[in-house]
């Protein structure tokens, strides 16, 4: 009987447990976690192309280029030439490039499709050593000071919430989905073609 | 196309790419006079096994003589020095500690080795293939690419949040994320920039620096859909921002049906938690996709209705080609595979057996076979693969070979269960072309071929 009784009860308690996985990916939820309060994620901060996820604030070319030279200049070089960081501006026309000794110029200014992102990246990683210590007076700024230099807005430029999205960067349609897998040429000898050892060719 | 070696590209050499190949180099140095190593060249094995008991004996006796050696400075990186009996087994050995975390022998030597950017924060470490033995990557010598170094964070301290487009914002501790019903799963991750010095011309030496950005864990957590239902996703979301802690706050837009199918948030790793290098406390792991976006000390999820086109995904991780266009969103790493042994710098000694083995693996699905060619791909013979395989994870491959002293070249192919089959170079070349020397960087899973010199000695060529 013993047996019987414990045969059936860890039936029931497998039929449970299937019925509880079940509930846990379709139906209900397991309940863990807390809500966050606002200002726990106030901190947190992701603009989008559009501009939704921008904070308030704004920045003008003349500020950004004295942040630049206090915060930028020692990585990027005084004219963003580049240095132990990346080069931030020139290359355009660099990108069709079919030769393999020539690399292409990849800078905010010849490559990257959208101003939000120059906003997002220096806010959330820069400076190296300090890392989401600038206010986001001091990132519009600086986004509107090196979209300056790279010729893309005019010296006056002052650079917000509203004016930032409406940046259209010279490479904005320079990108395309993924459409692999590939449909390759065929190589000198098809793939598999041989089962098993063949004479190497004279 | 000819076989073009390593080094004899005739383009006017890049000062940094020639820094890189001569600090590999010097790894190389001091492999080629250690006897444990693949590399070894320095004796016949027989002397070799002599001097390496001599210098044994020698280290033990400067440790027990008072000369001025410390064990530590004696010891492999992962190892402690021990001293070195004639015979093991007519001593004791040395006493089970009453609490240990284990250490591996003395004798081995392998480390992952930093391809030299110009910090050591955004970097990387490349795993040692050469010199691995079935599909699992031991978690010290896991392939890293950090952004912004290696972020120390107290798991009673890291919470993540899951916020955007949901039905109730959640803050999840790591107690909370252990509560969930956990899944392992045993999978290769790789960087899609692994290979990026090999478009143009061959340029790195062995495998672990042209192969080396792929490795292969255990991986345990919680799936990623058990945790957004808790948030409860809303309609009309499409897309999610993964962000991690670090000092980069590594971001990455993941879409939300690959969240969903099979995503998971991993706190461990090969039986343990998982190693500050690879994420600690928490990662997320994305089956198939490129490195990257398996964002690593994951801090926050927010759920939105379009990608966010954060640096990584727009400016860094595309694929440029020749028309000046750029590939975006290639997540899916190819089937690739790769000799590792024999490889690139290893000396064959002389004609006879040798076993030919390597790794293969696909980011779309399970390996199903590799063929490999000793002649530079005019006839191949299938290899066994180890069992069991499995989906988006490393398979080992092996077949004997008896090398007849002669010039030969190696390669390895593989096709995976979507009926995909590896290209060579040129095939690849011909459909992306090369947009300078690094071509379009990322997602080079062409052929590789490893030249075999009458004398035996293996180097880095293209053949195709």
């Amino acid at each position: 009987m013993s047996i019987t009784t414990r045969g059936s009860l860890g039936f029931a308690l497998a039929a449970l447990a299937t019925a509880a996985s079940g509930a846990g990916t379709q139906g209900a939820t397991y309940g863990f976690g807390t809500t966050p309060s606002q200002a726990e994620l106030a901190r947190f901060f992701s603009p989008q192309p559009d501009g939704r996820g921008l904070p308030p604030g704004s920045g003008s070319v003349l500020e950004g280029k004295s942040v630049y030279q206090q915060q930028c200049a020692s990585c990027h070089g005084e004219n963003l030439q580049g240095g132990t960081g990346d080069r931030l501006i020139g290359g355009r026309g660099s990108l069709a490039n079919a030769d393999p000794k020539k690399p292409p110029v990849k800078t905010v200014e010849s490559y990257w499709p959208y101003a939000t992102t120059l906003f997002d990246y220096v806010k959330r990683s820069m400076p190296l050593t300090a890392p989401d210590s600038l206010t986001d007076d001091q990132v519009y700024a600086l986004t509107a000071y090196i979209l300056e230099q790279a010729k893309i807005v005019p010296e006056d430029a002052i650079m917000n919430a509203q004016a930032l999205p409406k940046v259209v960067m010279p490479n904005h349609d320079g990108f395309v989905p993924d459409r692999r897998p590939d449909r390759f040429p065929p190589a000198a000898r098809a793939p598999h073609e041989d089962m098993a050892i063949a004479p190497a060719a004279k | 196309m000819g076989i073009r070696f390593s080094g004899n590209g005739g383009a006017r050499p890049d000062p940094r790419v020639e820094e890189r190949r001569a600090q590999e180099a010097h790894g190389l140095a001091a492999k080629r006079n250690d006897p444990a190593s693949p590399y070894f060249q320095g004796d016949s094995p027989a002397r070799a096994d002599r001097r390496r008991f001599v210098l044994r004996s020698m280290a033990a006796l400067g440790a027990s003589g008072g000369l001025l050696r410390t064990a530590s400075a004696q010891a492999p990186l992962g190892s402690v020095e021990h001293e070195v009996p004639p015979d093991a087994s007519k001593t004791q050995g040395y006493p089970l500690a009453d609490e240990s975390y284990g250490a591996r022998s003395q004798f081995e030597t392998e480390v992952r080795r930093r391809f030299k950017t110009a910090t050591p924060q955004s970097s990387w470490t490349m795993t040692p293939l050469e010199s691995g033995c079935g599909i699992i990557t031991p978690s010290g010598l896991h392939f890293e690419r950090s952004h912004g170094g290696t972020a120390v964070i107290d798991p009673a301290k890291h919470s993540l949040f899951v916020h955007g487009m949901v039905r109730e914002s959640k803050k999840f501790s790591m107690k909370d994320l252990r509560r969930f019903p956990s899944m392992s799963r045993t999978m290769f991750i790789e960087c899609s920039g692994n290979g990026l010095t090999e478009w143009s011309k061959p340029t790195m030496r062995t495998v672990q620096f042209t192969h080396g950005l792929t490795s292969t864990s255990e991986w345990t957590g919680v799936p990623l859909a058990t945790v957004l239902k808790e948030a409860g996703v809303r309609p009309g979301a499409k897309w999610l921002l993964c962000e991690g802690g670090d000092a980069a706050a590594m971001t990455r837009s993941i879409p939300l049906p690959k969240a969903l199918k099979d995503c998971f948030l991993a706190y461990g790793q090969n039986g343990e938690a998982i190693r500050p290098e690879q994420g600690y406390p928490l990662r997320l792991i994305v089956p198939g996709f490129e490195g990257n976006t398996h964002i690593k000390w994951l801090r926050r999820i927010e759920v939105s209705d379009a990608p966010f086109m954060t640096r990584e995904e727009t400016s860094k991780y595309t694929d440029l080609l020749p028309s000046g266009k750029a590939v975006q969103f290639s997540f899916e790493m190819e089937a690739k595979s790769v000799i590792t042994s024999p490889s690139g710098e290893m000396a064959l000694d002389g004609p006879g057996f040798y076993e030919i083995t390597g790794l293969a693996w696909s980011g779309r699905g399970t390996v199903r076979r590799v063929d490999v060619s000793v002649d530079g791909g005019k006839t191949w013979r299938r290899a066994a693969l180890q069992t069991p395989l499995l989906p988006i994870c490393h398979a080992r491959f092996r077949l004997p070979w008896q090398w007849d002293g002669k010039e030969a070249i190696l390669q390895s192919r593989c096709s995976d269960d979507t009926g995909y089959v590896q290209p060579t170079l040129g095939q690849l070349i011909a459909v992306r072309g090369l947009n300078g020397p690094l071509g379009s960087i990322y997602h080079l899973n062409a052929i590789q071929s490893w030249h075999v010199a009458a004398d035996g000695k293996v180097t880095n060529v293209h053949h195709y």
